[in-house]
């Protein structure tokens, strides 16, 4: 169960996470909602390792994974996306998905020297990283330039990696902003299908619709601080009112 | 003949030395100008080892490369936190820095004096012979280039591959980035040094001037004009750069400016190659700005 306790995180004067407790289901939907400089990024960062908090903690089960570097936490079964969408754009779609998968004997310098020692596994390998591709929609576009793809499959593909790391939660940042109507609505599926299967997504978006649709549980930020959590249509209703009255 | 075997002997060791480059500039993006450093650093290992010790050639080469490994951490360390030209600047000061310890260390290196009557191989009883040498650094050549390929084409190259364009996003698919670089760059190292061991014990004298940063930059160049992270570009590279400058010997330009034009004209096909072929000969990879 991910959760984090009064973390706190300034760069320079900016105060960009502002004493932030939260608890997560093991499973279910969470949308990360507020408006641009919330701090909601910087959540991500500091949870997923890439940041970290000058004060406060953040726990996977009983682990404190505060601090741990970005790969320690990915190998613990916390997967993420980026807001600035990346990839390997230069590596085809299914060696993007490949590269994710975890604990590969042939990344070991001693056994990546004869072939034979991996080959079975790379083969296992590749019948699952095309599972995810299809389970993406992408299974046609296995051998494209990852650079060819719209940017709504590009999207597809960054969601098709990280669950190829066998991530238990993921962090999604922004999975249909600036995306095709129809993609969108075929990663909104997707997430709700992923909800099905016991994964915890925890995802940022600010098509306030696509949150009351798909999540059971919301959490608006402000200004690096929660500011309201719980159903997603009293959080939004709340933060309407708030926003009246503050401006 | 014996003047080719000699040429084939430099092809072959810089063959190796530009697939250990081209592992970690070409296949992980790090342009290091630091191979010399470490050719250096076998060269005078094997030599010191041999010359104090005695150690005959097979256990001196070890030495050699082991001493390296060690010694590339020095520079794959900071290469996990800077990237790109800032690198390039820190390899440059491990580069001069090596210089200055072997021009200066004189109790160890004997400075710019250098370091002569280095023992030949010795095999089955008898030193090597020139075809035999020729034998044993083609044979380290094309273990440099299996090692190579082999790294780079399954997971492990895969995974240098995703390191080279987004090092946070491998990250964030669980991908240790220091390990590889770490690795990369020891399997780098081992091999320019295996490289001058062999030279130390081939030309049987080494001085400080062997191992400047123009021969790293000469190396660079052997990766680059051979295509950067391509399977068989370094070999390319090697061989180009090794026989234009031969080749111009025979071109027959009047002795007087010969000097002069041969480099002119070396310079010149040098830039004429990378005008109509930017990423190289047999390259895929640029090092272009991101």
């Amino acid at each position: 169960m991910l959760r984090c306790e009064r973390l706190r995180k300034s760069f320079g004067g900016v105060l960009a996470l502002d004493d932030v407790t939260l608890q997560f289901p093991l499973a279910g939907l969470v949308a990360i909602i507020g408006p641009n400089g919330a701090g909601k990024t910087t959540l991500f960062h500091v949870l997923s390792g890439f940041l970290r908090p000058d004060a406060g903690r953040c726990f996977l089960g009983q682990r404190d994974i505060t601090g741990c570097p970005p790969y320690w936490v990915a190998g613990l079964g916390l997967g993420r996306t980026f807001q600035d969408l990346r990839l390997i754009s230069q590596m085809t779609v299914m060696d993007n998905v490949l590269v994710a998968r975890p604990r590969q004997r042939g990344e070991k310098l001693i056994t990546s020297l004869l072939p034979f020692t991996f080959a079975a596994e790379e083969q296992t390998n590749r019948s699952i990283a095309m599972d995810y591709l299809k389970y993406v929609g992408l299974a046609g576009k296995a051998s494209d330039a990852a650079a060819d793809l719209s940017y709504g499959e590009q999207k597809l593909l960054s969601i098709a990696c990280c669950l190829a790391t066998e991530a238990q939660a993921l962090l999604l940042d922004e999975p249909i902003a600036g995306v095709h109507p129809e993609i969108a609505n075929r990663i909104l599926h997707l997430l709700i299908d992923l909800r099905t299967r016991g994964k915890l997504i925890i995802f940022i978006e600010h098509d306030l619709q696509a949150v009351v649709e798909g999540s059971e549980l919301a959490v608006a930020m402000d200004h690096g601080r929660v500011v309201a959590q719980g159903e997603p249509k009293e959080v939004i209703a709340r933060r309407e009112i708030m926003e009246a009255y503050v401006g | 003949m014996e003047y080719l075997v000699h040429i084939l002997v430099l092809v072959s060791l810089y063959t190796t030395l530009t697939f250990s480059l081209d592992l970690i500039a070409g296949h992980c993006g790090l342009l290091s100008l630091a191979q010399a450093a470490f050719y250096g650093i076998g060269a005078y290992t094997s030599a010191i080892v041999a010359l104090a010790f005695g150690v005959p050639f097979p256990g001196a080469l070890a030495a050699a490369a082991g001493v390296a490994v060690l010694m590339s951490m020095a520079v794959s360390t900071p290469s996990v936190y800077l990237h790109d030209d800032y690198f390039a600047i820190v390899s440059f000061c491990f580069q001069m820095i090596v210089f200055s310890v072997l021009n200066n260390w004189l109790e160890v290196t004997r400075g710019p004096l250098g370091i002569s009557g280095i023992p030949q191989p010795v095999i089955f009883g008898r030193p090597v012979g020139q075809l035999e040498f020729l034998a044993l650094a083609a044979g380290l050549a094309v273990v440099s280039y299996l090692v190579v390929t082999r790294l780079t084409k399954g997971p492990f190259g895969r995974v240098l591959h995703a390191m080279r364009e987004d090092d946070v996003f491998s990250q964030s698919l669980g991908k240790n980035t220091f390990y590889f670089k770490t690795v990369a760059f020891a399997v780098s190292a081992a091999l320019a040094a295996a490289a001058g061991s062999m030279y130390a014990h081939y030309i049987s004298y080494i001085d400080p001037s062997n191992f400047t940063v123009t021969e790293s930059i000469l190396i660079l160049s052997m990766v680059i004009i051979g295509g950067a992270g391509s399977r068989l570009g370094p070999l390319l590279g090697a061989v180009t750069l090794v026989l234009i400058p031969e080749l111009l010997r025979f071109a027959g330009f009047p002795p007087s400016i010969a000097g002069n034009l041969r480099q002119m004209t070396y310079g010149a096909l040098l830039i004429l190659i990378l005008v109509v072929r930017p990423r190289g000969l047999l390259g895929s990879y640029g090092f272009e700005a991101k």
